[in-house]
């Protein structure tokens, strides 16, 4: 059979199983969009490339199948940049097409020319440049297969216009011919042997549970292994709802704003077990001073994590789940160590240092009783995402994780204007589930055009603007660390109106000033389901996040709030 | 030049457009220090051999090779340890040599076992392929007269015949 390559693409990525992708036409790419009109997949149209690739990775992250985009050359691919970088620090899988001018052309700075692939090659996984169409079918494979392989990533595939236009014979499967790419599976019996001997002695263990489990679908693993031996866990910005929140061995979240027992519970601790995780600066503090007793057995899929940042007594190169499954069916049956000592230490920070704030019935309302009102007044399995910033914190720490796949941040790159695309491919991927968005005033400035996608494809995401009226963790920092000096941070509460704004773009606009309408509106919100809802909660622009790590601070220089700061 | 400091890296890549920038933006945005870089194809020209001098004060060695075996076109990576493989570079250099010291350079030259390619009225272009450390001496030993340019190539490096020099980091994938 003869097909166009752009054909091809589309078919190719059909025969992938894509349901639905997220794009923006242009020139190099206008071929590609033809086909798109006779395809079974869903195509949404973004109002800017970077929503696509946000809303890829939303997708992606609570699917867990890769996320797919496609764009046209030069600045529609320079603006999913963005979004690559994310999902490149984030272990997202994605798999983004571009557009790019002719074969002929490349090299000459023609119109909209960009050498994406050279701009992208240290934020994905892989890139390839088609250079003709008969190598579609196994180039779009080849990318599937590397994106989803291993530790997941993006990839992305640029092709010429002249490659779209050109004639192959179609065929599929097609082989694959990657011979330099592999990934570990299983561990080493010896490994997990070893681990489970320094399981068996430890007296102050914890499970330093990362973003990796979930990749790995090994949360039944790690359930199991935690109750087998009684070790407390402690779950990553990037694995929340790994372990559930409501769970008595879960001690929360760890890091820089992570709760005091959870930071404390790894200073203290004579073994971690680090699980999907890599020993990121947020969550270690200064690293000479991180966990100074403890022994550590790390597992990741991928080597070079281990011994990177912190040596490892016993390092796993494997999967989690077969890791996490190995490890627990080797200390099945054996006495489990006696942490009842261990035990007394955390219930005795935990009591001490609770996470806190204090709301009067008065206004400004409180950012954290925000959170705390939608956790309880959302259905059970509501998924939550979150920009960048004081908002994604109080969303950390004061959601309930307690089902896997249900909160969706950008966590490494740290990305702002996350949260609205990211929201809306969160819903296509789960229509089923409520998605509320707790987003920033500052992020959501960024990419808050996305709602106008939003309500032209009916998707009816929800976004809790927590609206301090300034880019808030900056002024948190120029508070605490630059003597008050506020430079650049002011936003103001009004302007822009984000109830016309959220109505200019056929949203519903609501709006919260005293903490009494908290409730009131968030039950408002959550009974439209027709159409996107903003709400525009007036918080306390005074408001910090704590507990609080100082940027290269050990973890034992932990700030707590300071209405309990006599306690320490 | 090969200290401890130094470790060759044999890197089995596939021969495609872009791999040496592939190895060498890895190699920058994560900081390691390149020594020396030699690439050529192979015997079999679906493959390019990628000799890499790194100097491991930069990183671990074990970091280097992991986050290299990472890359999709890096079919496999060897250490060759410098005591048990043989190593050749090659030097080019020419030299500002009156008629009057023109023979203690190649006098020079024939003590190193090197050769004269070129020969001008009061220039010299010679060469010499050895060692590193012999190379170093050389050079040093040149620089008695005025060098007007010099290029060296550049480690490569085979495992000695019946040497347990060669250690397989990363072996290529078998399936």
């Amino acid at each position: 059979m003869k097909l166009t390559g752009a054909q091809a693409l589309i078919k190719s990525l059909e025969m992938e199983g894509v349901e639905v992708m997220f794009g923006l036409p242009g020139g190099a790419i206008l071929p590609v969009y033809d086909p798109i009109l006779g395809s079974s997949i869903r195509h949404v149209l973004v109002r800017h490339e970077q929503g696509a690739g946000h809303m890829a990775e939303g997708y992606a992250m609570v699917t867990g199948r890769p996320g797919v985009a496609m764009v046209t050359s030069g600045p529609g691919a320079t603006n999913i940049v963005t979004a690559l970088s994310n999902a490149y620090m984030d272990s997202t899988p994605l798999v983004v097409i571009t557009g790019q001018v002719p074969t002929a052309s490349i090299g000459t700075d023609a119109f909209q020319e960009c050498d994406i692939t050279g701009v992208t090659m240290g934020i994905t996984k892989h890139n390839w440049l088609v250079k003709t169409a008969q190598d579609i079918p196994e180039t779009v494979a080849s990318a599937f297969h590397v994106a989803t392989t291993g530790r997941p990533g993006p990839v992305l595939v640029d092709v010429p216009k002249d490659v779209s236009f050109a004639e192959m014979d179609w065929h599929w499967p097609p082989a694959l011919d990657l011979p330099g790419f592999r990934s570990p599976s299983a561990p080493e019996t010896a490994d997990v042997q070893a681990a489970a001997a320094l399981v068996a002695s430890a007296t102050r263990p914890v499970i330093y549970a990362g973003g990796g489990i979930l990749k790995a679908r090994a949360v039944e693993e790690l359930r199991v292994l935690a109750e087998r031996t009684g070790i407390p866990v402690v779950t990553t910005l990037m694995a929340r709802g790994a372990f559930p929140d409501s769970h008595p061995q879960c001690l929360g979240m760890p890091g820089m704003h992570g709760n005091y027992t959870a930071v404390t519970a790894l200073q203290r601790s004579d073994l971690l077990i680090a699980l999907g995780t890599r020993f990121d600066d947020r969550v270690t503090g200064r690293i000479d001073a991180f966990a100074p007793g403890a022994k550590v057995v790390h597992v990741d899929i991928d080597p070079a994590e281990l011994n990177k940042v912190r040596r490892a007594d016993v390092a796993i190169a494997a999967d989690c789940k077969l890791a996490i499954g190995a490890l627990a069916a080797t200390l099945e049956g054996a006495p489990a160590p006696d942490l009842s000592e261990w035990w007394s230490q955390l219930r005795r920070w935990q009591e001490a240092f609770p996470l806190y704030y204090s709301q009067s019935d008065e206004p400004p309302i409180k950012p954290q009783m925000v959170v705390e009102k939608l956790r309880d007044l959302s259905p059970d399995d509501t998924i939550l995402v979150s920009g960048v910033g004081q908002h994604q914190m109080w969303a950390a720490q004061y959601w309930r994780f307690d089902h896997p796949y249900s909160w969706v941040n950008s966590g490494g790159a740290g990305t702002m204007g996350f949260a609205v695309p990211a929201a809306i491919g969160a819903k296509m991927g789960r229509p089923d589930r409520t998605v509320w968005a707790v987003d920033g005033d500052g992020c959501f400035q960024m990419t808050a055009q996305e709602l106008v996608t939003a309500s032209a494809e009916r998707v009816p995401v929800k976004v809790a603007i927590l609206n301090n009226a300034y880019l808030g963790m900056v002024r948190q920092w120029q508070e605490m660390f630059y003597g008050e000096r506020y430079s650049e941070v002011y936003l103001s509460p009004d302007l822009p109106d984000y109830v016309k704004w959220a109505e200019a773009m056929g949203c519903v606009g609501l709006r919260a000033e005293s903490p009494d309408e908290v409730g009131t509106v968030i039950e408002k919100a959550n009974a439209i389901d027709d159409r996107p809802v903003v709400v525009d909660f007036r918080t306390d622009a005074f408001e910090k996040v704590f507990p609080m790590v100082p940027a290269g601070a050990s973890n034992d220089d932990i700030v707590v709030h300071p209405a309990q700061a006599s306690g320490r | 030049m090969s200290t401890v400091r130094h470790h060759i890296l044999t890197v089995h890549v596939e021969n495609k457009a872009g791999v040496l920038a592939r190895v060498a933006g890895l190699f920058s945005r994560r900081g390691f220090n390149i020594f020396s870089l030699a690439v050529a194809p192979t015997d079999d020209a679906r493959f390019s051999r990628i000799t890499i001098v790194v100097d491991v004060e930069s990183a671990p060695l074990e970091q280097i090779v992991h986050q290299l075996d990472k890359l999709v076109n890096v079919v496999s990576i060897s250490e060759l340890s410098p005591a048990d493989a043989v190593q050749r570079e090659l030097l080019l250099a020419t030299v500002e040599a009156s008629p009057a010291e023109r023979s203690q350079v190649i006098q020079l030259v024939g003590v190193f076992g090197g050769e004269v390619l070129d020969v001008g009225a009061t220039r010299l272009t010679v060469m010499l392929a050895g060692p590193p450390e012999k190379l170093d001496d050389f050079e040093r030993l040149l620089e008695t007269y005025a060098v007007a340019d010099l290029q060296r190539t550049g480690l490569v490096a085979l495992p000695k015949i019946d040497g347990r020099s060669v250690r397989p980091l990363r072996e290529p994938a078998t399936a």
